[in-house]
């Protein structure tokens, strides 16, 4: 089975995010970039398939600043190929993005598209639904399990409630997957300087992005909460004491 | 150009979705700015029952077996003859589990700009969108002719939930649902030998700030002095370190507590809309600028792991005294 993994770096919500003077977009001048949290759990899910039904697993990602870190990490988890869309792509949508790596995944033509369900900076919809249309193959998101079958897939959907729904997908397809079966493995620092020196990465050069069908961003703001919580501060002891009171207040001690 | 409002309105086992009752009053307002009518969209089977629930000023209904449970691949191809046909000028989808994979597919088929995760709309009309985990907000507009937006629930609710609604009905027939590439084996209901945590009074809800599996015990410990009960936002669950009926949030359980006690939990926007209901929320965090303490009642910046062995002491001491 072939499967091919799109990876995506997001902005790093531990940091401290500011926007720039055009007021229009995110200041990515000291911005943290990481990887997807669910892309790298689509990551896990390929791999995961690889090892039970053997296969290769391409991953293709967008030029970021780190993202060959992420590539190289790929490869020591297991990644047959590591292709690097080169390009600016500072700016670009999800529309954009589905458009330029649809070339790469026609000419790769694999089974099974793993991408992750959503990223922090979504914008026009996730990666996921738009490749698929772009491809013309079908699509199911929120994704935890997949099973492969002779010309189809079985996998776990999830609803609201905790409701779930098996669906059977026929290859090929595009999945955007919300968790892996077992969260994604650790690879030692020393085995991706490891493959570093053994894979290369291929580079694909994108000369233009296709923005159409984003919407127009007036302006970026932070929000301004119309409450805030009542913060309490203190040495540990004094905070306790402080929640005790409130939990004297609530009812939920006496 | 038609002006008209349309919702694609979400419904699960002859009931609606709560998202619907966000898309008709989100709806409602942006038809009144407009001057316009608003139009929903009902893709079902036999599902004629709902339209009392639906305050629209027409339903557009179409009945066909393959739309009897959300499938993207007959939904889809409805939706596109629909929209086509229509031309609606705002077509809202819930950013859920069904809205999210369609309104993306459509956009790039239909070539229609789309907006996602939208909270709430200026009095203009520009949509403004919540990004990165809740902080940062995005005012944008369109001027295409059909934009599609998914929303997230929190700003617009139905004040009355109205069971004798009488909209006009125009029943849409597809031309043809092609074969279909998707098809449902079985829908599964949560296991009910956990404990529903959208019935506990009190929740210990841990986040990613609880770092290792062993540290839950931390929580397990606070929720036995309370004797309330341990849930989490996604990142635990998709850790497997807790099972899929303790999640709190979008693809989880809705809660509603007397106490909802937060621990290392950042308030995605995907988490704040299933918590929103609680009567208290305090928040445990070291980032002060975390999105939970926007909607909690008391917070504090203390490390978890400071904190929560002395309190559970002093409740210990409380109850023993």
């Amino acid at each position: 089975m072939k499967i091919a993994v799109i990876l995506k770096l997001v902005p790093d919500l531990v940091e401290e995010l500011s926007i720039n003077p055009d007021g229009s977009s995110l200041d990515t001048t000291w911005m943290r970039m990481i990887i997807n949290e669910f892309d790298d759990h689509a990551l896990e899910q390929a791999i995961l398939l690889k090892e039970k039904y053997s296969g290769s697993v391409t991953v293709i990602s967008p030029e970021f600043d780190g993202v060959d870190d992420v590539l190289f990490t790929a490869s020591a988890k297991g990644a047959d190929q590591i292709i690097k869309m080169t390009g600016d792509f500072s700016n670009s949508n999800n529309h954009a993005l589905a458009k330029a790596i649809t070339p790469f995944i026609k000419e790769i033509q694999p089974d099974l598209i793993l991408t992750g369900v959503q990223a922090n900076n979504d914008l026009d919809g996730s990666l996921g639904p738009c490749l698929a249309a772009c491809l013309e193959m079908p699509f199911a998101g929120y994704i935890s399990g997949i099973n492969v079958e002779d010309k189809s897939i079985l996998v776990r959907k999830e609803y609201p409630g905790g409701v779930i729904s098996e669906l059977s997908i026929f290859l090929p397809c595009v999945i955007g997957i919300q968790a892996a079966e077992t969260p994604p493995r650790y690879v030692a620092v020393s085995k991706v300087r490891q493959v570093m020196k053994t894979s290369k990465i291929d580079e694909k050069p994108i000369s233009e992005m296709d923005q159409n069908g984003g919407v127009k961003v007036i302006r970026m703001f932070q929000p301004e909460a119309s409450s805030h919580a009542e913060m309490i501060n203190g040495t540990p002891e004094e905070v306790a004491e402080r929640l005790i009171t409130v939990f004297n207040q609530i009812g939920i001690i006496k | 150009m038609s002006q008209d409002i349309y919702v694609l309105v979400e419904h699960f086992q002859g009931r609606l979705s709560e998202i619907s009752s966000t898309l008709l009053a989100a709806g409602r307002q942006l038809a009144e700015i407009h001057n316009s009518s608003l139009i929903a969209i009902l893709l079902g089977s036999n599902s004629q029952n709902l339209f009392k629930e639906i305050p629209a000023d027409k339903v557009i209904y179409a009945d066909n077996p393959l739309l009897n449970e959300f499938n993207q691949d007959a939904y889809q191809q409805v939706l596109s003859e629909i929209i086509k046909l229509k031309l609606p000028f705002l077509l809202l989808f819930g950013n859920t589990t069904i809205g999210s994979d369609l309104a993306g597919f459509l956009s790039v088929k239909l070539n229609m700009d789309l907006a996602s995760s939208c909270s709430h709309f200026t009095i203009e009309g520009n949509i403004v969108s919540q990004i990165c985990g809740g902080k940062i907000m995005v005012e944008s507009n369109s001027t295409a002719t059909t934009t599609l937006i998914t929303m997230v629930p929190g700003r617009y609710k139905l004040q009355t939930l109205k069971t004798d609604c009488s909209p006009e009905v125009e029943i849409f027939t597809p031309t043809n649902i092609n074969e279909l590439r998707i098809k449902t084996i079985k829908i599964l209901e949560p296991e009910s030998s956990d404990v529903d945590i959208s019935k506990e009074p009190i929740l210990i809800s841990i986040g990613r700030g609880i770092q290792t599996k062993e540290n839950i015990e931390l929580a397990d410990n606070l929720a036995k002095a309370l004797g309330g009960v341990v849930c989490a936002s996604r990142p635990v669950i998709d850790q497997g370190w807790l099972p899929t009926s303790r999640l709190v949030g979008k693809s989880g359980k809705h809660v509603k507590p007397k106490l909802y006690f937060a621990i290392g939990i950042s308030g995605a926007p995907e988490h704040v809309e299933a918590i929103t209901n609680s009567e208290t929320i305090i928040a445990i965090n070291t980032d002060p600028k975390a999105p939970i303490f926007d909607i909690a009642n008391y917070g504090t910046e203390i490390d978890l792991f400071d904190l929560i062995d002395i309190l559970v002491e002093k409740v210990e001491g409380i109850k023993t005294k």
